[in-house]
């Protein structure tokens, strides 16, 4: 178990190294110079000079690459271009939106998903299965920013139930904020959803032509029975991966619903700082989500052998 | 648990409480901004969406812009200026306190200006302050600027975001922490999100009517149009979802407002371009352009079209379309005569605003008309910046120069759009020197004339700025003389 966690941690320190590297490149070849967006149409070349001087734009692209990577060693991410406030400071408050809205959205998938996956499989064939595997048809096609235009027609402008967008902050009250998230969570969540359910059902339908649900089946357990004791945890394993997929899909993903909702979160931040060419930001908002996701393949992979035995001895 | 209950019950009860009161005397206003501004100092940076939010609001300097343009008195009560036009005496109004308690005098004015004008001074526009010689303190209300040159437009410069007048205690926190002498204070930026700004009950001058306003930031037009539709907000000037005004010009809790801007929106042409440094080519694109065609299908409507380099609610402007009207008969006789029978191949490159990229379409198609293939290509902000503004490497462009008083820029040689006239750049020196008022009008008319008949640029149209508002908001600028959201004469009426 512990040659396995050692290997695994040295591939996640490439990985890591390799990304950084990739994106520092990537970043450095986006045309276009911070300081001049930065100062307009008017500006004179030698205030341009002073604030690139301030911006410490003007060192070597190895020594720039250097100080990045041993700033965020030590969790220094740098100071934002156009903000001027520490880029963790940032990201800290974006995360708070961020991560909420992705639990959120994951736990209204999750509660829809596993009932009716279920329901669709213990019902195959029948019209209720039909009906949902159209239904999730549906909620796979529809693209989540128009869905979520829909929600603010009908529960913001018409109903007034809700506000169009925004997010007062925690400080405001824990009911508020969750309120504000709520029509962004839906709409992320349908698609997903819609994903989960069916692959909830197939999962299912997989393990119930296995021979331990047939034994199971043989020795007088009702079908609900069999797939409730037997069938379900096995089938599990698959769902779980894709929860896990799509948490880290959610986190950095939520760039259009987070316009439609005007929602500061992470993936707001990062498309600002790409038009506002504030590279800092976008350097490491981008490094601190392939860290985390990473860092979530890392743990999954470490339970993985912890469940199952067969691969650790790998 | 019992505590959790407790603490929820509680902001029920508060949040209850607050919609209660704000019923009884609205004194709050929230206002809807496409762009955050990216930091809240406005010497330190050209973004618009900074001074949209500080200037007049937290910021003032020595004189300031009014709603109808004109330049009023701020910090400065008086001045006078001595007869060869080089020395600027202003008399500050005493007892003006910044909103960390500490004394505005005429030591702070010194530091400001010496500031901006500083050799690393990453002032955007460091030009305003090119011809100050010196800055003197006389006494603590006192202050003597000395120029190296007569400067007519000295005062109105004073009046600019940029010129705001700042201490040195605050300065360097001014970027998250703006500390100025303004009726309101600065009291909370969430990123991302929003603004808050509250009244200043120690300002010098008449007090605010507001006691609060949030500006919120909502980049996209449906999220702003929902948002507006929703009550979320109160105002959202600049409203950039133009295809819905109507909806809510017919809806009675809104009312619609069509304002001007300083931004004269233009067709830029590269001057040294091999096809466009011939005169007859500039004049044959200029009578290609069909403008209320690009009015009616890029800006809906809004926006006044424009023959010269010069806002048409100025004083000074004369209307000179007649030089660049509709013909595209002329224009393709004129590509002939400068030897392009079958016209020719150019690019087109646009910035993002929605007037460039609509716009853009448009004029591609009515140049196709006369037989010029213009490739349109869309750029970033940054991108624009290097390939069009720095590197020179374009034929076409679109963009609203939104500077007020900015006829100065043709007398650059170097600028982006490399207009070289020995005798346009003695004019605006002339004008520089010049203080008498009708000679001065008569100087700013004869530039219009210049550039309008050197087809410098394809002149297209004064870009406006449509505003939603409540219409129980009173006192918000309909026109829009320098970027600001001057909430200072803002109330509701009930």
């Amino acid at each position: 178990m512990l040659q396995f966690a050692l290997t695994r941690f040295i591939s996640l320190s490439l990985s890591l190294i390799a990304a950084s590297v990739v994106i520092f490149a990537v970043i450095e070849i986006i045309p276009g110079d911070p300081a001049s967006f930065m100062l307009g149409i008017n500006a004179q070349p030698d205030t341009i000079a002073a604030l690139r001087e301030q911006l410490g734009l003007n060192g070597s692209l190895l020594s720039r690459y250097v100080n990045w990577v041993s700033g965020m060693l030590v969790g220094d991410f740098g100071i934002s271009y156009t903000y001027k406030v520490p880029v963790s400071e940032l990201i800290l408050a974006r995360v708070w939106i961020s991560l909420p809205l992705a639990v959120y959205a994951l736990a209204i998938s999750t509660l829809i998903a596993f009932p009716v996956g279920l329901i669709a499989a213990a019902k195959r064939g029948k019209t209720i299965d039909i009906t949902i595997m159209g239904t999730t048809q549906l909620g796979i096609a529809i693209p989540n920013f128009w869905f979520a235009m829909i929600l603010v027609l009908i529960f913001a402008i018409n109903l007034r139930w809700f506000s169009a967008g925004g997010f007062p902050g925690w400080e405001e009250g824990f009911l508020l904020s969750i309120k504000s998230l709520t029509l962004p969570a839906i709409a992320l969540a349908l698609p997903q959803a819609s994903i989960l359910a069916r692959i909830m059902r197939s999962s299912i339908l997989d393990t119930l032509d296995q021979d331990y649900v047939r034994t199971a089946r043989a020795k007088g357990l009702s079908q609900r029975q069999a797939i409730w004791r037997h069938a379900l945890k096995n089938a599990l394993i698959p769902v779980l991966t894709i929860i896990g997929m799509q948490f880290s899909f959610l986190m950095a993903g939520a760039i259009i619903i987070e316009n439609v909702f005007f929602l500061p979160g992470l993936g707001r931040l990062i498309f600002q700082g790409i038009t506002q060419r504030d590279l800092i930001v976008v350097e490491s908002v981008v490094m601190l989500l392939v860290f985390a996701v990473i860092i979530v393949t890392f743990i999954v992979d470490l339970t993985y052998a912890a469940v199952d035995p067969r691969l650790r001895k790998r | 648990m019992n505590f959790f209950v407790k603490k929820v019950a509680t902001a029920t009860a508060i949040l209850l409480s607050s919609t209660i009161i704000s019923h009884a005397a609205q004194t709050d206003i929230t206002i809807g901004m496409q762009l955050e501004p990216p930091n809240l100092d406005p010497t330190g940076g050209a973004a618009g969406a900074i001074d949209q939010v500080v200037y007049a609001n937290i910021f003032e300097g020595l004189t300031r812009y009014q709603a109808d343009g004109s330049i009023a008195p701020a910090l400065a009560k008086s001045w006078n200026i001595s007869d060869d036009g080089l020395s600027y005496t202003f008399h500050l109004h005493e007892g003006v306190k910044f909103h960390d308690g500490s004394s505005m005098d005429a030591e702070d004015v010194k530091f400001s200006l010496d500031r901006a004008r500083a050799e690393d001074s990453t002032n955007a526009q460091k030009a305003l302050f090119a011809g100050i010689a010196s800055v003197d303190v006389i006494d603590a209300t006192t202050v003597k600027i000395t120029l190296s040159s007569p400067n007519g437009g000295f005062i109105t410069n004073m009046a600019w975001g940029d010129a705001v007048i700042v201490a040195p205690e605050s300065i360097g926190n001014a970027a998250t922490n703006p500390i100025g002498t303004g009726p309101f204070v600065f009291s909370n930026w969430v990123q991302g999100d929003r603004i808050e700004i509250s009244r200043n009950d120690n300002y010098w001058g008449n007090p605010v009517a507001l006691d609060s306003a949030t500006f919120k930031f909502i980049s996209d037009p449906t999220a702003a149009f929902a948002a507006m539709m929703a009550g979320d907000l109160d105002a959202f000037p600049g409203y950039p979802a133009p295809e819905t005004l109507p909806q809510f010009a017919a809806d009675p809790r809104f009312t619609v407002i069509g304002g001007n801007t300083e931004g004269e929106t233009i067709l830029s042409t590269n001057n040294k371009d091999e096809h466009f440094s011939k005169l007859k080519v500039r004049k044959a694109l200029a009578h290609a352009i069909n403008r209320q065609e690009i009015i009616d299908g890029a800006m809906f409507g809004y926006g006044k079209p424009i023959g010269t380099h010069f806002a048409p609610h100025h004083p000074d402007y004369i209307d000179l379309t007649g030089n660049s009207n509709y013909d595209p008969e002329l224009s393709k006789k004129l590509l002939s005569e400068a030897g392009y029978p079958n016209g020719f191949e150019t690019t087109l490159k646009l910035p993002p605003p929605s007037y460039a990229r609509r716009g853009g379409e448009i004029i591609a198609a009515q140049l196709r008309a006369v037989g010029i293939k213009a490739e349109i290509s869309n750029l970033e902000w940054a991108d624009w910046l290097k390939q069009v503004f720095k590197g020179k490497d374009y034929g076409l462009t679109i963009v609203s120069h939104t500077e007020p008083m900015d006829i100065g820029i043709y007398a650059r040689p170097t600028y982006y759009f490399q207009y070289d006239n020995p005798d346009f750049q003695q004019l605006m020196t002339d004008l520089t020197a010049e203080s008498d008022p009708s000679s001065r009008s008569a100087m700013l008319k004869k530039a219009q004339r210049i550039i309008s008949e050197d087809y410098v640029n394809g002149y297209l149209f004064q870009l406006a700025r449509t505003s939603v508002i409540n219409s129980k908001i009173k006192g918000m600028w309909e026109n829009s003389p320098t970027q600001a959201t001057d909430l200072t004469g803002v109330s509701w009426t009930d």
